[in-house]
């Protein structure tokens, strides 16, 4: 059974058809890359498995399970983790109290437990810190750890916001352009650390990205889509090759010349 | 000597006044941060709060520390029920037109108080185990009441402010205030945090009604301290917490000593003339943070 299915899914705002009978596949482990030019509607698969807009046909499958009814504050319980495009980070907060964050769902408590300071709070409360200190380890920043998020640079708070995904302990992460606004040093970076979440922590990877070399270096397999439509989906070098994915990225006159 | 006397009580009892704006300022500006809507219901919840408390002591003879409790707990449900019945479902539309239904509910909580047998529009008092008790110290005497009127809130005060600090719920309402997108994504349910937020507004509105009462007496014009609450809040910036104790606290020390050193009048304009001055200096507050948009 794939891990994660898109079937047939459908959106439309008004009368533009955002997207329209996409339907993709993302085994259990993989890196998965949804290419396309601007406004083909790669953001919206996401903002629609994240249940912020409503499918208005097809479904989403996690494990074989439809996600398309759970509220959008309980597809973190799901195990499925995002990261943004403009960052969205709690910008007046350390980077360590955003990383615990991260761990929201994964601790059980309410206002009395933790006025009493249970042990099973105690436990969590340890178990999120070192998590988080686990993470602070992988990702290096040990040198930002305590400092406010708003005071960082670019780079370092996409890294922060990758790592509040990560400390969400996710099977399924989604990220939308991880590289845009990184230089070259830090998308190298970047793609070390995405092989090792894949080798070490098993965590499949769905992303949206426009930097085809980085695309080329990291994943598995690639979906293409354009104007809401798939284009191909298959292995990375087949589907960048692919003449009709050409076409959509540089336009019919360029593949003539080219 | 006659004079130092006088100016410590003076003090004292605007600490004791600025502790009480100070925590329904707080109420204003949590419900600012997390649902970026000016609540002037607050005042006519501390009104409420004051109504119950004298209720439940002359009434039903629930003694004092009791009261206070069951008035905390009861105005902690009349906040959640305002949430989920009048504001949730206006989730979403513009903040004005939710401001304007505040001062509906403002309106609503008068008139039901008016017309509720046993309150309506007399005055009440109640007794508290403070009442006609006083210290003294050679020739300076302070009452009783304002000491446990300060020593009451801020004990209040430093359990809201730990809760935000310390405690999930608190570090995931104060994310949301932040980030709601972002909050959402870790799974905080945003619903939650606002019927929360309603929840400890109510219940600092409340209380701020109970240590009021013996001060100014139970009636149903108490909310219009809701109003002086409001430079509180806007001078410390309407977006801090501490702005809004610190700022209560000048307002009620500077009405405090206008009353005893200025003729009349003055008083009741103090905390407007302080809110414009600072306001003019410093257009942010006192703690507030002016947003630069970056270039």
């Amino acid at each position: 059974m794939a891990f994660f299915q898109a079937q047939d899914i459908s959106i439309s705002f008004g009368g533009v058809q955002a997207l329209n009978r996409v339907n993709f596949t993302v085994n259990q482990g993989e890196i998965f890359s949804i290419i396309g030019p601007n406004g083909a509607g790669k953001t919206t698969i996401f903002n629609c498995i994240n249940r912020f807009y409503d499918l208005t046909g097809g479904v989403f499958l996690l494990e074989g399970k439809s996600i398309s009814h759970a509220k959008p504050h309980d597809i973190a319980d799901l195990g499925i983790a995002r990261t943004f495009q403009n960052i969205e980070l709690f910008k007046n907060m350390t980077v360590l109290d955003n990383l615990i964050l991260g761990r929201h769902r994964k601790r059980r408590s309410n206002i009395f437990t933790e006025m009493l300071f249970i042990k099973p709070v105690r436990l969590q409360e340890i178990r999120s810190r070192e998590k988080a200190e686990e993470i602070i380890d992988f990702l290096d920043l040990e040198a930002h750890r305590d400092q406010l998020v708003v005071n960082l640079p670019y780079g370092v708070q996409k890294t922060v916001e990758l790592g509040r995904a990560l400390a969400m302990e996710p099977t399924l992460l989604l990220l939308d352009e991880p590289t845009s606004g990184l230089n070259m040093e830090e998308s190298e970076d970047l793609a070390f650390w995405l092989s090792d979440m894949k080798e070490e922590l098993g965590i499949t990877v769905i992303m949206v990205e426009h930097n085809m070399r980085f695309v080329k270096q990291t994943t598995d397999r690639v979906l293409a889509i354009d104007f809401g439509q798939a284009i191909v989906e298959g292995e990375t070098n087949e589907v960048l090759t692919n003449p009709d994915v050409m076409r959509a990225y540089l336009g019919e006159e360029n593949v003539c010349n080219a | 000597m006659q004079f130092f006397n006088e100016f410590t009580q003076t003090i004292i009892n605007g600490v004791a006044i600025g502790c009480i704006y100070g925590m329904v300022a707080l109420g204003f500006v949590l419900i600012y941060k997390s649902t970026e809507v000016i609540n002037f219901a607050q005042g006519e919840l501390l009104m409420l709060g004051a109504f119950i408390a004298y209720s439940l002591i002359t009434m039903l003879h629930f003694p004092y520390w009791l009261a206070l409790i069951t008035t905390i707990l009861a105005m902690g449900i009349v906040g959640a029920l305002l949430e989920r019945v009048v504001l949730r479902p206006l989730v979403g539309e513009p903040a004005y037109a939710i401001v304007i239904v505040t001062i509906g509910i403002s309106y609503f909580i008068k008139s039901v108080v008016s017309m509720i047998p046993g309150w309506g529009t007399d005055t009440y008092g109640f007794k508290t185990p403070f009442t006609d008790k006083y210290v003294r110290s050679g020739e300076l005497v302070v009452s009783w009441e304002y000491i446990s009127i300060i020593a009451i809130a801020l004990l209040l005060i430093a359990a809201v402010f730990l809760f935000f600090r310390y405690s999930r719920m608190g570090t995931a309402m104060r994310a949301t205030s932040q980030n709601q997108l972002a909050a959402v994504y870790m799974g905080i349910s945003v619903t939650r945090v606002f019927s929360l937020t309603w929840t400890i507004a109510a219940a600092l509105g409340g209380i701020g009604g109970i240590l009021l009462a013996p001060i100014t007496f139970v009636h149903m014009n108490m909310g219009f301290i809701g109003l002086k609450a409001v430079p509180a809040a806007v001078l410390g910036g309407f977006t801090s917490p501490p702005g809004a104790i610190v700022g209560g606290l000048i307002i009620g020390i500077t009405e405090s000593l206008a009353g005893v050193y200025l003729p009349d009048g003055w008083k009741d304009i103090a905390a407007w003339i302080i809110l414009i001055g600072v306001l003019i200096i410093r257009p942010q507050g006192l703690f507030g943070i002016q947003e630069k948009k970056k270039v």
